[in-house]
């Protein structure tokens, strides 16, 4: 049994079916790309594992449990963690809020349960410099960072609880040349940690780069589900643009 | 979108009170006192200090409820009236019905927190702008208070709530302590526990809040019944010290709460409030009615200042953060 298992999910926003039987695998410690054209459903594919959306039928499960039902902090709780394509970053909490958003560590004080604000900038800090990350303090404010300093918060946010499962929408759009080998080398660093890898991506040479498997989506279905060892970008692109 | 790229800026503000509290309101508050002082001769003094707390504490109360409200990116247009409601309320149960005097408190409360829970019900559940469900709240629980009373204020308290109005311990009017307690404690709310972070991360980008398993709705209906809550304590505040449920009681005291509120640094769009600063905001409309009660301006024109003081506070506040981008 794999880590990840989706059979046959399907989502309809009204008369919008987004997805229509989306059926497969992950394996811990495999990297696997979702490919498809803008508006193919990789987005909505993703925010239904992560309980963001309510799946229309179909059966997710995780680590040997369903996730039907479930919301995105028991989903979160379970070891999935997203860094969404928008970040879903609060810009005028400072650095370390948004890494511990959700999950803030408390204390008594007077009886009253207050956030344990030292702590949170202690390990926030700790994970920034693990990640090699150029953020100037975990007090700034996340409104004034650069996209590629956003970015970062939004990784070491996904980091920062032990998950098994780590999705990617489109991380290294907005990036820079380094920092797009920096957010390659995370992905290969995860896999050798048996930490399960979903990347969405356009960009073919940073998939072939990293990912063990793609899997290609079209209007809501999967068109391809191949090892990237046995099949060429050519092919990809083939699939996903629906000519093969 | 431009809303929320505007209030990725922070204006002149002193950081680590516990959030985000406006330079430009403490210095207002300054200048307001050192020049009442000169203009009159009977400004600077303890009693009359004591007298402006007294003063600004059910106004001050409010806008701390607006301030959690306008934090989560809502809006509560009803406190005034919730205000009315609950001393009407609490009023009716220890006069007409005659209950022993703490009911007179909890009625209050209740009376506050049920119309709280209603806006919250009707703007999370129902997905009703909350523009809309707190403006029709305004008007229905100013109607029931009305209806409640024949539009006859219910004359005569317990002894014990009426203390609670206007007993001066050591000096000191009981509401302005309530209201300096009540700032502490929501001042710890608000800057330091989930549920006061939670509330700026909903009003700072709500689809972050639900992608990090902060229950959205919930959290809505709590800090709707909150305001509530706060609006019934300033309603019993407010019967106590007239020693009786006035249905009128709190007209238009929405306006004056959200002007507190903002004239001490909340984000109007949410994601950024400080407790200390809508103190400072009340103080500062506390102390201008004061001034201009001292200095025997009509309370028609003082109106009118509460009114040009909310749009001028949110005015500057643009102006700020466009020059804070550019
Ligand atoms: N919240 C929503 N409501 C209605 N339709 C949606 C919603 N989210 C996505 N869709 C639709 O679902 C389809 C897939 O979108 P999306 O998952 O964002 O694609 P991708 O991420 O592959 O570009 C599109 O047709 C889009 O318009
Ligand atoms: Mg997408």
């Amino acid at each position: 049994m794999s880590l990840l298992d989706l059979v046959d999910v399907r989502k309809s926003f009204g008369p919008v079916e987004a997805l229509r039987g989306v059926t497969f695998s992950v394996d811990a410690g495999e990297a696997v790309a979702l490919l498809g054209d803008n508006g193919a459903g990789k987005s909505t594919l993703m925010k239904t594992i992560t309980g963001i959306h309510r799946l229309t039928s179909g059966t997710i499960r995780f680590a040997g449990a369903d996730l039907a039902g479930q919301g995105p902090g028991e989903i979160r709780a379970r070891g999935i963690e997203m860094i969404y394509q928008d970040l879903a970053l609060a810009r005028q909490q400072d650095v370390a809020s948004n890494i511990f958003l959700g999950r803030e560590p408390t204390r008594r004080v007077f009886g009253i349960s207050v956030i344990d604000k030292p702590r949170i900038e202690r390990e926030a800090e700790a994970m920034i410099q693990r990640l090699g990350a150029r953020v100037p303090s975990v007090r700034y404010l996340v409104g004034n960072l650069s996209g590629g300093q956003q970015q970062s918060v939004a990784i070491a946010r996904a980091l920062t609880f032990s998950p098994k499962l780590v999705i990617m929408d489109e991380p290294t759009a907005a990036l820079a040349v380094r920092e797009v080998e920096h957010v390659l080398d995370l992905v290969r660093e995860l896999k050798r940690q048996g930490i399960a890898v979903i990347l969405i991506s356009h960009r073919l040479t940073d998939v072939f780069a990293v990912c063990d498997r793609v899997v290609a989506l079209r209007q809501g279905q999967v068109v391809a589900d191949e090892a990237i060892a046995e099949t060429s970008m050519n092919a990809v692109v083939a699939h996903i643009v629906g000519a093969a | 979108m431009a809303t929320t790229l505007a209030a990725t800026r922070t204006p002149l503000t002193i950081r680590g009170l516990g959030g985000a509290i406006r330079l430009e309101s403490l210095i207002v508050l300054v200048i307001l006192i050192v020049g009442l002082s000169i203009a009159s001769p009977y400004f600077l003094s303890l009693s009359n200090a004591f007298n402006i707390l007294l003063a600004t504490s059910v106004i001050g109360i409010l806008g701390f409820a607006s301030t959690f409200v306008i934090a989560a990116a809502g809006i509560d247009l009803s406190v005034g009236s919730v205000l009315g409601f609950s001393a009407v309320v609490s009023a009716i149960s220890v006069n007409a019905i005659g209950l022993p005097w703490p009911f007179a408190i909890l009625s209050a409360l209740l009376a506050g927190a049920f119309c709280g829970a209603i806006n919250g019900l009707l703007i999370a559940r129902a997905r009703i702008p909350a523009f809309i469900v707190t403006l029709g709240m305004l008007g229905v629980a100013r109607g029931a208070a009305l209806v409640l009373t024949n539009g006859q204020p219910v004359y005569g308290l317990p002894a014990p709530i009426v203390w609670l109005g206007q007993g001066r311990p050591l000096g000191v009017p009981v509401p302005a302590i309530v209201f300096i307690l009540v700032a502490l404690v929501t001042h710890v709310v608000l800057s330091s526990t989930t549920f006061g972070k939670y509330a700026l991360v909903i009003g700072d980008n709500e689809a972050a809040a639900r992608a990090t398993g902060i229950r959205v709705d919930r959290h809505r209906i709590l800090l709707y019944t909150l305001s509530g809550t706060l609006a019934g304590l300033a309603g019993l505040l407010f019967a106590a010290r007239v020693n009786s449920g006035d249905p009128t009681a709190g007209t238009s005291y929405e306006l004056t709460a959200i002007t507190a509120a903002i004239l001490g640094g909340t984000n109007l769009f949410g994601g950024r409030a400080s407790v200390i600063g809508t103190l400072i905001g009340a103080l500062i409309m506390g102390v201008l009615q004061n001034g201009l009660n001292l200095l025997a301006v009509s309370s028609f024109y003082q109106q009118m200042a509460i009114g040009a003081v909310l749009v001028l506070a949110v005015w500057l506040d643009q102006i700020n953060r466009g020059r804070a981008r550019s």
